[in-house]
């Protein structure tokens, strides 16, 4: 059962400010997420992804504007955003002693959702380890049951905070899943990541964040036009290449050392180039294109320094 | 108020899987009690110590405090401080599990095993030295009820204020040894130098053992040691509730 994305906005953020001490969190964040949607703040390591979601749950109170999770204010309402919000948070855990099942139904208490929780060790695939003690799952089996208690209740919204960090590939390939079945039942998520595979496999929309801002919002293709990502055709071939330069889309040509040559331009351009090469005769040799990727957007907008990690 | 109530008892449970410290909390104020009265035990009611009263009648009232301040000044920080470090007072918050309910919780459980490790010392004392039972069991088992929550409070306020389990550990430590030593549960107040003496008067134990000792003997409660109990209680909840708040 999926439910497709809406139009409808499920948390709306304008102008969100947050600062500690001196130090600017969150400088000017606004973005829009829609009911039923992944959508992703992607940014750098301290570039204020953390505190915004943490101002959309009410667990922080925010210096400046306006927030609203399905209609509700987080910081007038905090224990009504609490009832509608699931979350997963960075770097949290439970007791080590604790067992799967007691803190399914803690939460379970806690959230007003008694009896809810049996259902979800079943459907998390957590019904084996019931009796387990949280200190001795894998960390794949800790994320989902993380994600168990985020839906405890029957939140609308989920906010899910650097879920895949310090897991092996597998384990973040089946978190991924997970992420998606959330999804798949109806429930909208935000997805807070600094990992670019993640968002881009994972987010229907997302924000780019650097330094407390945001400085790109959409989905992927839109972003990637937007920042004008350029294609890059590659290929070698004997002799004269000049001729590429009047081909429509084309910006420039460079040949390389070698037989070598790159062709950056946008629009259609593979196909473009491999036709005129071959029309003139010509037999290209390991033709590649290269096109602009959300990692481009971002090394372009956040620039190769900005992740200290 | 069902979250309090389920997170005491699953917090109880969890400390039942801490062998180490179940076995801690019971055993030590036993070996205290057999090492002290094998030193004391059999001296007379002796006018110039112990406040004239037989060392077992002193001491019993005074090691049930120190088990209530043991368990408040180490078991409950080392779990507070704990729980804020590995991120787990953060992921009850979001859950709607706030941290005035975390230490409700805890110290509803500092308080039963206070309860339990106190019944078996008195148990121990009574069986094994003849010393008195309470006079006045109201008063007394009052006494142990403020006392204990009020340790409970004080740990609480550690638990908020220090960093990491191990730093709570560390000061924990140090505080049950000067506790113990100083506090009436070591030697008798009269043979303390000076200065000593006069830091005891400084330490929330000897006030709670001294009204233990005063409701135990059915001298009612000692006026003074009840105030500054109290006081700490208060002071020590307004700490807790303020860097919580803060977090």
């Amino acid at each position: 059962m999926t439910v497709p994305p809406s139009d409808e906005i499920a948390v709306r953020v304008y102008g969100l400010q947050k600062r500690y001490g001196d130090k600017v969190a969150v400088a000017d964040v606004s973005f829009e997420v829609r009911r039923g949607e992944i959508f992703g703040l992607l940014g750098p390591n301290g570039s204020g992804k953390t505190t915004t979601v943490e101002c959309v749950q009410g667990l922080r109170r925010p210096d400046g504007g306006d927030l609203s999770v399905f209609g509700l204010d987080p910081i007038a309402d905090t224990a009504g955003v609490r009832t509608v919000v699931g979350s997963q948070l960075q770097q949290s855990a439970l007791p080590d002693r604790m067992k799967v099942w007691e803190a399914l139904r803690l939460f379970s208490t806690s959230r007003n959702a008694a009896g809810s929780w049996e259902k979800l060790l079943g459907e998390w695939g957590l019904a084996e380890k019931r009796n387990t003690a949280f200190g001795d799952l894998s960390g794949g089996q800790k994320q989902r049951l993380f994600v168990a208690l985020a839906l405890v209740g029957d939140p609308r919204l989920v906010v899910l905070d650097e879920m895949t960090t310090g897991l092996d590939p597998s384990a973040r390939r089946l978190t991924w899943d997970l992420v998606e079945a959330v999804r798949d039942r109806g429930t909208t998520v935000i997805l807070v990541t600094h990992f670019m595979d993640e968002a881009e496999r994972l987010c229907d929309r997302l924000a780019l964040l650097t330094s407390g801002r945001v400085v790109a919002q959409g989905t992927i293709p839109e972003l990637i036009a937007g920042a004008g990502g350029r294609t890059e055709v590659r290929f070698t071939a004997e002799g004269e290449v000049g001729f590429l330069r009047g081909i429509d889309g084309v910006e420039a040509v460079d040949p390389g050392p070698g037989n070598a040559v790159t062709v950056v331009g946008t629009g259609p351009l593979l196909a473009r180039v491999a036709h005129a090469i071959v029309e003139r005769g010509m037999v290209p040799g390991d033709l590649r294109a290269h096109l602009p990727s959300l990692e481009d957007v971002y090394l372009d907008m956040v620039g190769d320094s900005g992740d200290g990690s | 108020m069902r979250t309090v109530a389920e997170l005491t008892w699953l917090e109880l449970k969890l400390l039942m899987r801490e062998p180490l410290t179940v076995v801690f909390v019971l055993l030590l104020p036993m070996v205290i009690l057999y090492v002290l009265n094998g030193v004391f035990g059999s001296s007379p009611a002796d006018p110039s110590v112990w406040e004239g009263i037989g060392a077992i009648d002193f001491y019993t009232p005074s090691y049930v405090a120190l088990v209530a301040a043991t368990v408040g000044v180490l078991t409950v920080p080392v779990h507070l401080a704990g729980y804020r470090e590995h991120g787990i007072i953060r992921r009850l918050r979001a859950s709607a599990i706030p941290p005035t309910v975390l230490v409700a919780a805890h110290s509803v459980v500092a308080v039963v095993i206070s309860a339990v490790s106190s019944a078996v010392l008195i148990m121990a004392s009574v069986l094994g030295y003849e010393a008195r039972l309470p006079s006045d069991w109201p008063a007394t088992v009052g006494a142990f009820v403020l006392v204990a929550v009020a340790f409970a409070a004080l740990g609480s306020a550690l638990g908020a204020l220090l960093p990491t389990a191990r730093a709570a550990q560390g000061l924990g430590v140090l505080l049950f040894f000067v506790f113990m030593l100083l506090g009436g549960a070591g030697p008798p107040m009269e043979v303390l130098p000076d200065a000593m003496a006069d830091i005891a008067e400084f330490l929330p134990i000897t006030h709670a053992a001294r009204l233990l000792r005063s409701a135990w003997l059915g001298e009612g409660w000692e006026g003074t040691a009840a105030l500054v109990v109290a006081g700490m209680l208060v002071v020590a909840v307004v700490v807790a509730l303020w860097r919580f708040a803060e977090d």
